[in-house]
């Protein structure tokens, strides 16, 4: 278990101050779970990622909750790490998507896939977040969603996290093993598709274009040259 | 020994000689001014101003000088409103409990006396006649909560029914003090025994009763603030659970009766209370057999009226609701006991002095 | 890995706490129950929240809420949405305390740029925010009282709002709609004479919160109806995840003001985290009247020790947010409130997760309204204090 702490992208570790109580956590969390946790990611001062296996999920969540004093429950949520296939402010205005499969345009080559801190393997990954409201510590566990878009449910350890499963599984289309309760939260029952994936389109976006992603307000206090910044330069002339 | 205000006035004043038809007419109009005037009185004076000043708003200011026309615009309102019948409804069942309801009011009104010879009928089992007709409201409230198939409306019919039949027992047995204490059923003399009545010897004032029967008095306007299911005990229509409780699929001319008779119910009840605890149409100082009191008598009785009601809807205005279940520990663990702990102390001091 | 054997005994504990949760219901008469619908439309549900309440006589067997009336996708526009922009948009969560709402959103996107807003910038961020909990907290009381049925409090909750709304406006010029707050700092300081009237307008807010203290609070009726209701254990409220006025009601002395004063100047004020160990309905207003008094204390203090210099850091005129993931959370009217931030480097945020009060606090709904009577879900709603859009989003 030498590799366990991979750390992808921490910053170098000579340079930032230790961040004592956060690396006691962790080195807490590999004594108990051990092979479960893949990857860890330490800001100081600020917060503390774990990312475990996916058969690891709900053991983190029963062992945090039971066995370290981990009452308090925040939120569970999920994540679509795929880029956007309608541009980075799915603001294209074609479906390149789909203009690409129709060889409309030239077939682009999707931007690599980044999973954060932490890192991962897969599109999807759950993540949460709980704590320890004596003794102030908290941190945010995060996992691979397998292919099968199947993770085991929090709810034997946090009986709050129905209403979250619920609604990552409408919006993701992630379902939790064990959950009894997987009707749609918000969505009407007969909805079609995950609206929060990425490549779920936002129609308003593709009936009328966005203006105000060049309406860039200038800051007070802002001392950038007007001509600089691409959002006035139509505005100057 | 049957004459009203009104034919007092026509045939003593003017002597004429009124043929039955007449007089009926003429109390069938009385009737109507003697509950929509109250009622009317009430609404603006209570629920448009009052209220609103007391929560640092003007009310009503547009409708004629100080909104005082605003009801007759309400009214104009709701009677253009659509009369909706829902579709499953029982229909006869639904379109006539608003009457029923209104049909106790009348009733009640039937043994106010509003001066010595002013009442509409003088009956020597006055206050039993009133406290028997003003269940009849229930039906009409049940009729209501049931036939409008609705479940907020069989709630509040069915939490009504509950509250009006517990309420019931206070109320009488508040009165019964009353009834010891005058020797008589009889609306009108017990008014009397007031105005001649003396309290230590000392009889300027009469006794009214509200002086010796003050925790009757106190129990019987807790008990008449159930009766008109008004806060604290508004569970029927408690608008914040039941939308308007039995009132809620009602539109229209039928919801105006409800609201009317909420209204005229409470200016009916306020009169009782001023008859039996606040010596009713006399005055002090002024004989109880004096004619003046045939004029004169209604507008007293008004004035008291006005100052029950004020307390009344003052209660309305201030408390929030109790629930269910705290309501009725209310009305049997506590006004009742006290209700008959005050017919006992009643009886007692009756025999003894 | 296998639970631990202290585990199962806290298993135990909470296997027997669902079980006193049920016996609640005693059925003793064998009768036809009834489904009342409360909502989407009902007076007492300000908003459109949905009750599907399974009854025995007035007795709750099940309640089910049913949300998404007022579902409008934030998390999915934010992604489509400049960093400033978002502002427009999470002001509308909690709409009685909108600037509260910016901030935590702002923070997040100022830690990952690595930016710092001036303390004077700091400071009116933490009266503002504080000024917003006072005006949400004094409405909730006022608006719990028009739900148990009394009409008078509700109208001096929202006049002795507008003191408050009208010290907002004359620093934002929005009274329910900052959207004052900016990465770096803020849109402007605050205008000339504005001390000095804010805290005119805190003395009211104090005698406000008295007279809301005797009026309602000091009224028998309102003490039977609150007193023994709704009753959650800290243990259920923290596995829950309620936070704000509705934990520390149950008990749980934990308030991210103090415990993680993160961007805001709440570490230089004196004041009190206020708990009551009850945890009924009672309990949960009672704190919150409490936290709208002390929160007057915290402008006061804030106000006299409001430092000098510019309101606004030095950030380049187009916001690109350099690559990396955020989380923030503060303690919102409502309770905690978070933004966890995900950038790819782009003007816009790649995900945005929105942790709102309200629908951590709501979902013990179905816990606690069990074996309770229909009346009581009124008034432990209430006394929940949720807003239709911080649940929803």
């Amino acid at each position: 278990m030498a590799d366990t702490d991979t750390a992808e992208e921490a910053p170098a570790t000579d340079s930032v101050p230790k961040d004592t109580a956060r690396e006691e956590l962790l080195g807490e969390l590999q004594e108990r779970l051990g092979d479960a946790i893949i990857a860890s990611h330490i800001k100081p001062a600020d917060e503390l990622w774990v990312r475990v296996t996916t058969e690891g999920w709900a053991e983190i969540a029963h062992v945090l909750r039971h066995a370290m004093n981990f009452k308090y429950f925040d939120f569970v949520s999920a994540i679509d790490w795929m880029p956007s296939p309608f541009g980075r402010e799915m603001d294209s205005e074609v479906d390149l998507a789909v203009a690409a499969a129709a060889g409309e345009t030239e077939t682009k080559e999707p931007e690599p896939m980044v999973q954060g801190y932490t890192g991962g393997d897969t599109r999807f990954q759950v993540f949460s977040r709980v704590l320890d409201v004596e003794n102030l510590r908290g941190l945010i566990i995060k996992a691979d969603v397998p292919e099968s878009l199947e993770v085991p449910t929090w709810i034997t350890s946090y009986p709050g996290a129905v209403w979250h499963e619920r609604e990552v599984h409408e919006m993701y289309g992630i379902s939790f093993a064990g959950n009894p309760d997987m009707r749609n939260l918000y969505l009407p029952g007969d909805f079609e598709g995950y609206p929060m994936r990425k490549d779920f389109p936002l129609l308003a976006r593709r009936v009328k274009p966005w203006p105000g992603i060049v309406d860039v307000e200038g800051m007070p206090g802002s001392d950038d040259e007007p001509d600089e910044s691409t959002s006035d330069g139509e505005a100057a002339e | 020994m049957i004459s009203t205000l009104s034919s007092v006035l026509l045939s003593t004043v003017l002597a004429v000689e009124i043929p039955y038809w007449g007089q009926t007419s003429f109390r069938v109009l009385g009737g109507l001014v003697a509950i929509l005037l109250p009622a009317g009185g009430l609404v603006y004076v209570y629920l448009f101003k009052m209220m609103s000043f007391m929560q640092s708003r003007l009310g009503p200011m547009e409708a004629g000088p100080y909104g005082s026309m605003q009801l007759l615009a309400e009214v104009g309102k709701f009677l253009q409103k659509e009369d909706i019948v829902p579709a499953k409804a029982d229909r006869v069942v639904f379109l006539g409990a608003p009457f029923i309801v209104l049909l106790s009011t009348f009733l009640l009104l039937l043994v106010v006396p509003f001066g010595p010879d002013a009442w509409f009928v003088d009956l020597d089992t006055g206050v039993y006649f009133a406290m028997a007709v003003s269940s009849v409201s229930v039906i009409g409230i049940l009729m209501a909560g049931w036939g409008s198939s609705s479940k907020y409306s069989l709630l509040g019919g069915i939490r009504a029914a509950g509250q009006l039949v517990a309420y019931e027992l206070p109320m009488i047995l508040a009165v019964v003090g009353v009834v010891i204490q005058a020797g008589t059923l009889n609306m009108n003399e017990i008014v009397f025994a007031q105005a001649n009545g003396e309290i230590f010897g000392i009889g300027v004032i009469g006794n009214p009763y509200i002086l010796t029967q003050f925790v009757g008095f106190a129990v019987f306007l807790i008990a008449i603030q159930a009766e008109l299911t008004q806060p604290p005990f508004d569970m029927p229509v408690a608008e914040s659970e039941l939308v308007a409780g039995y009132m809620t699929e009602y539109s229209g001319l039928r919801f105006l009766l409800f609201f009317i008779g909420e209204f005229a119910t409470a200016g009916v009840f306020s009169a009782i209370a001023a008859v039996l605890f606040l010596g009713g149409w006399y005055v002090p100082f002024l004989a109880p057999e004096h004619n003046l009191y045939n004029v004169l008598g209604p507008l007293v009785l008004m004035a008291k009226i006005f100052g029950v009601a004020g307390l009344i809807f003052w209660f309305r205005f201030t408390y929030p609701r109790f629930r269910e279940d705290q309501l009725q520990r209310l009305a049997w663990k506590f006004l009742i006991p006290i209700a008959l702990v005050n017919i006992v102390i009643t009886g007692v001091l009756k025999v003894v002095f | 890995m296998t639970a631990t054997a202290g585990a199962s005994e806290r298993e135990q504990l909470a296997y027997i706490a669902a079980k006193a949760a049920d016996s609640r219901v005693n059925v003793e008469l064998e009768t036809e129950g009834m489904t009342l619908n409360i909502g989407p439309q009902h007076p007492a549900t300000h908003g459109t929240l949905r009750i599907i309440a399974k009854l025995d006589g007035e007795q709750v067997i099940s309640a089910d809420p049913v949300m998404g009336y007022m579902h409008r996708g934030y998390e999915k526009l934010t992604e489509v949405r400049t960093y400033p922009q978002v502002t427009t948009l999470i002001n509308r969560i909690d709409w009685l305390g909108s600037f509260a709402n910016e901030v935590p959103f702002i923070l997040a996107a100022e830690k990952l740029m690595e930016v710092e807003a001036p303390p004077r910038a700091v400071w009116i961020r933490t009266i503002l925010f504080e000024m917003s909990r006072i005006a949400n907290n004094l409405l909730g009381l006022g608006d719990m009282a028009a739900q148990l049925g009394a009409v008078t409090p509700v109208f001096y909750a929202f006049r002795d709002r507008e003191y408050v709304l009208n010290q907002v406006e004359a620093v934002t010029g929005g009274r329910f709609h900052p959207n004052f707050d900016r990465i770096g700092g803020l849109k402007d300081d605050i205008p000339a004479g504005w001390i000095a009237s804010t805290k005119d307008s805190m003395v009211k807010m104090r005698a406000a919160a008295d007279e809301l203290e005797t009026l309602v609070f000091g009224n028998e009726i309102f003490t039977t109806r609150t007193r023994g209701i709704g009753i959650i254990p800290a243990d259920i409220a923290l596995e829950y995840g309620m936070s704000g006025s509705n934990l520390r009601g149950s008990g749980v002395d934990w308030d991210l003001r103090r415990d993680s004063p993160s961007g805001l100047a709440y570490d230089q004020a004196d004041w009190k985290v206020w708990t009551h160990p009850d945890g009924d309905s009672y309990a949960r207003a009672w704190v919150r009247l409490q936290e709208m008094r002390e929160g007057t204390y915290i402008v006061d203090q804030l106000l006299d020790s409001l430092p000098s210099g510019p309101v606004m850091a030095k950030v380049p005129r187009i916001i690109k947010v350099p690559e990396g993931e955020a989380w923030v959370e503060t303690e919102n009217p409502l309770g905690a409130m978070g933004y966890y931030i995900v950038s790819k480097g782009d003007l816009v945020p790649f995900r945005v997760k929105i942790r709102s009060a309200s629908f951590n606090n709501i979902a013990i709904v179905p816990w606690v309204l069990k074996g309770v009577y229909v009346p009581d879900i009124i008034s432990i709603l209430a006394s929940l204090y949720f807003i239709l859009g911080d649940i929803d989003r």
